[in-house]
């Protein structure tokens, strides 16, 4: 087999890692629209924000430190504990919970049964609050990310690769590792939304929310829990991307690369932001390799939409979207 | 009556007011936003050295100083926002922290009559002061970056570079793009082949990048990178088991932020600067003593040491010594952003001087001219070492290949001269 034909193997085999990581991302959009109508901007920042969470709760740092010293001029930075990631996790969980609480309470409560874009315009405003209020409670420092993820070249599948076929294939360690994850992932919420009487509530509040209420499902909880679970998906997508980059501003932009995801899967389909993610994650990387070198390279980013919108134009409900039927 | 009454509560109003300061800076500055990680500790180091200048010498020769600070997010737009609404505050000099924004100051200050100082960032070719009047760029440019780069890849090698291969992985910006043109004329000369590999903003995904790098193997990578794009490259390189002795990068791809995340797998990472490391230095002292221990630091006072609070400070420094060197040149205490500039133009850094200024042997000796508003071209090559998490310097200062860069400077600065209607000249 001739080298280019491994390397572009090579190259897909990423794609298909990447896009999974898309896919977590996406998959928070996912949840929340489905429940509830609303394409929540902030969901981006809110894996920023579980990432300095949980770093800041593992290490120790006291929330809000510099507004406090400030304050008070006092001096405080940290309680003196490293807690370990497991327990990091829990409690983090336990904010982003509190957090989907707030949220329903304070903002869209007072928000239901307003237009789409309103609601679409109340989480521009949630993302920059929550954007403003990690800086606050945790600092804009880089924060490294200790919670035990391998990383680094797969040795077992370079090798076995390497003797099989005369080149070692790459993967990250992390990848698979997220691979993993999501799947895992993935399945707990078919399994929640399948078998639970939450998850059924969930789904008929999907369906339809003025049904839901008339056979006595509580709105105001299912849309807590929805925001509980995309909080939880955000820590695991800020995790996997924030093992690699430290835990940074930055990771609010990862949102930019789920929505090409979204419009090629559908805003309401769960299987559908997993496909699309590897569709995108994919076809990024095998046009970086194959058309990149002749256009100069660094074409990952506008390709990526590119894809979505020629989706679009066939299906404009996206891949596994629910189909749109317009009645006169 | 009404009249005495709002005549006499002005009066008292201006009586109360605290004494204008005379001497005003400015720090266009990014505490917010991706980038705000890098923006924050050289923000606190400009903020401080002037800080400590108040403190302890009463200003610079018994004039206060007024740091303006404008939040520009490293956003161009915002920035060119800061410079308009700042400019009428009698700002001396404008640190831009940003090329994207430089580019634009470059006509409005200039107008303006108000010196830019892009130090080790903008546009290279701004160091031909006869075109450039109000810019400066010293002590280092980026092309003097990517040739300090080369001339220590090349001392590894005994001097010949022939026939290596060498990658720059760089920000898709016009930053990132800047040394592109050295690198392609230095690569003539020594013989090595050049691969570019962009990678755009932010720079949190670069698996194609790297995968390439792993498939054609080049002996060196030179990174141009900035914010969240440099850990990431530099965990990539790591995932890959690129050696991190042959992976070097510009000053702006060289603070703890960049090698930290990836923990002891980036330790020999190496970068080119213009600038030592560290807190070692009697200045230090005295930042302790009259900004610190005072209650006075910038931000959460955090972020003392770190490589670009020390770059910041650095830049505050020659800032304050230009400021001195017009002071003298024009026999005035007070000055004017013209009487700045003629400072800036006839500033002259020796170790003597730093050593007085407690930072002995921190920066390279250089002067600056008419003809040159970019220093000398001298840097040195710093290493990390991840279980003493600190940044050393492994070479001496010493300068780029001036036989390349001076007539691409020439070249670059003729065409905007041509293009601006600039007659090139000292005045």
């Amino acid at each position: 087999m001739p080298e280019q034909f491994y390397w572009g193997l090579e190259a897909a085999f990423n794609g298909l890692m990447t896009g999974v990581l898309y896919a977590l991302v996406a998959l928070g959009f996912v949840l929340i629209y489905k429940a509830s109508g609303i394409f929540n901007y902030a969901q981006g920042v809110m894996a920023l924000f579980a990432a300095m969470t949980l770093v800041g709760i593992m290490e120790g740092q006291v929330p809000f430190s510099h507004l406090i010293n400030a304050t008070f001029g006092t001096e405080v930075h940290h309680f003196g504990w490293h807690l370990p990631a497991v327990l990091g996790i829990l409690l983090t969980v336990g904010v982003m919970i509190l957090f989907a609480w707030v949220v329903q309470k304070v903002v869209f409560k007072h928000l239901i049964g307003q237009e789409p874009i309103i609601l679409f315009m109340a989480t521009i405003g949630l993302a920059y609050f929550m954007e403003g209020l990690g800086d606050l409670m945790w600092g804009s420092d880089i924060k490294t990310l200790k919670v035990g993820l391998p990383q680094g070249t797969n040795m077992w599948l370079d090798e076995t690769t390497y003797r099989l076929f005369g080149y070692g294939f790459f993967i990250n360690n992390l990848d698979i590792v997220a691979t993993v994850i999501a799947i895992a992932l993935v399945a707990a919420l078919v399994m929640f939304s399948q078998y639970t009487k939450q998850g059924r509530a969930m789904r008929a509040v999907a369906d339809d929310h003025q049904a839901a209420l008339s056979v006595g499902i509580n709105l105001n909880f299912i849309w807590v829990l929805v925001w509980s679970l995309a909080g939880f998906v955000a820590l695991v997508a800020g995790v996997m991307w924030g093992a690699s980059s430290g835990v940074q501003f930055s990771l609010s932009l990862i949102a930019l690369k789920a929505l090409p995801v979204l419009m090629l899967g559908g805003f309401t389909s769960i299987p559908g932001a997993i496909v699309g993610g590897l569709i995108i994650g994919v076809g990024e990387k095998l046009f970086e390799f194959i058309v990149g070198p002749m256009v100069g390279g660094a074409t990952e980013n506008w390709f990526a939409y590119v894809l979505a919108l020629i989706f679009l134009v066939f299906r404009p409900q996206g891949l596994f979207g629910d189909k749109i039927i317009e009645r006169v | 009556m009404k009249m005495k009454f709002v005549l006499a509560t002005a009066a008292a109003l201006m009586a109360a007011a605290p004494a204008m300061a005379e001497l005003t800076f400015t720090s266009l500055s990014y505490r917010t936003g991706p980038y705000a990680a890098n923006g924050i500790p050289f923000a606190d180091g400009y903020a401080d050295y002037f800080t400590l200048l108040n403190e302890r010498d009463g200003g610079i020769s018994g004039e206060k100083i007024d740091l303006v600070e404008c939040e520009t997010g490293y956003n161009t737009e915002k920035g060119v926002e800061c410079y308009e609404s700042t400019k009428g505050s009698g700002a001396l000099v404008y640190q831009p922290l940003s090329t994207g924004i430089t580019y634009q100051l470059i006509p409005k200050a200039t107008a303006d009559s108000i010196p830019v100082h892009s130090m080790g960032y903008g546009r290279t070719s701004a160091k031909n002061g006869k075109v450039f009047h109000n810019i400066f760029n010293y002590p280092t440019n980026y092309w003097d970056g990517a040739s300090l780069a080369i001339t220590h890849l090349a001392d590894l090698n005994d001097g010949s570079l022939e026939g290596k291969k060498i990658a720059l992985v760089y920000h898709n910006s016009a930053y990132g793009k800047e040394p592109i043109r050295t690198l392609e004329e230095l690569g003539k000369k020594h013989g090595y082949e050049l691969t570019l590999l962009p990678v755009d903003h932010p720079g949190q995904e670069q698996k194609s990048q790297w995968l390439q790098i792993r498939r054609e193997k080049p002996d060196y990578v030179i990174m141009w990178g900035w914010g969240v794009m440099n850990p990431v490259a530099i965990q990539e390189a790591v995932n890959i088991r690129f050696p991190m002795e042959n992976f070097i990068g510009v000053w702006w791809s060289a603070s703890e932020n960049d090698v930290r995340p990836a923990g002891a797998a980036a330790n020999g990472y190496k970068a080119v600067t213009f600038h030592n490391f560290g807190m070692d230095y009697p200045l230090f002292e005295d930042l302790n003593k009259y900004v610190v221990e005072a209650g006075k630091a910038a931000g959460a006072g955090d972020q003392i040491g770190t490589a670009l609070y020390d770059r910041g400070m650095y830049a505050a420094m020659l800032a304050a010594e230009a400021a001195k060197t017009a002071q003298e040149m024009h026999g005035t205490k007070t000055l004017t952003p013209a009487q700045m500039r003629d400072g800036m133009e006839n500033l002259e850094i020796t170790e003597a001087k730093m050593a007085a200024l407690g930072l002995p042997g921190f920066g390279p000796e250089f002067k600056v001219s008419c003809e040159n508003h970019g220093g000398n071209g001298f840097g040195a090559v710093a290493q990390w070492d991840a279980a003493k998490d600190e940044w050393n310097l492994i070479t001496d200062y010493f300068q780029s290949d001036q036989e390349v860069i001076a007539p691409l400077i020439e070249e670059d600065s003729a065409a905007f001269a041509a293009e601006n209607n600039i007659t090139p000249g000292c005045n």
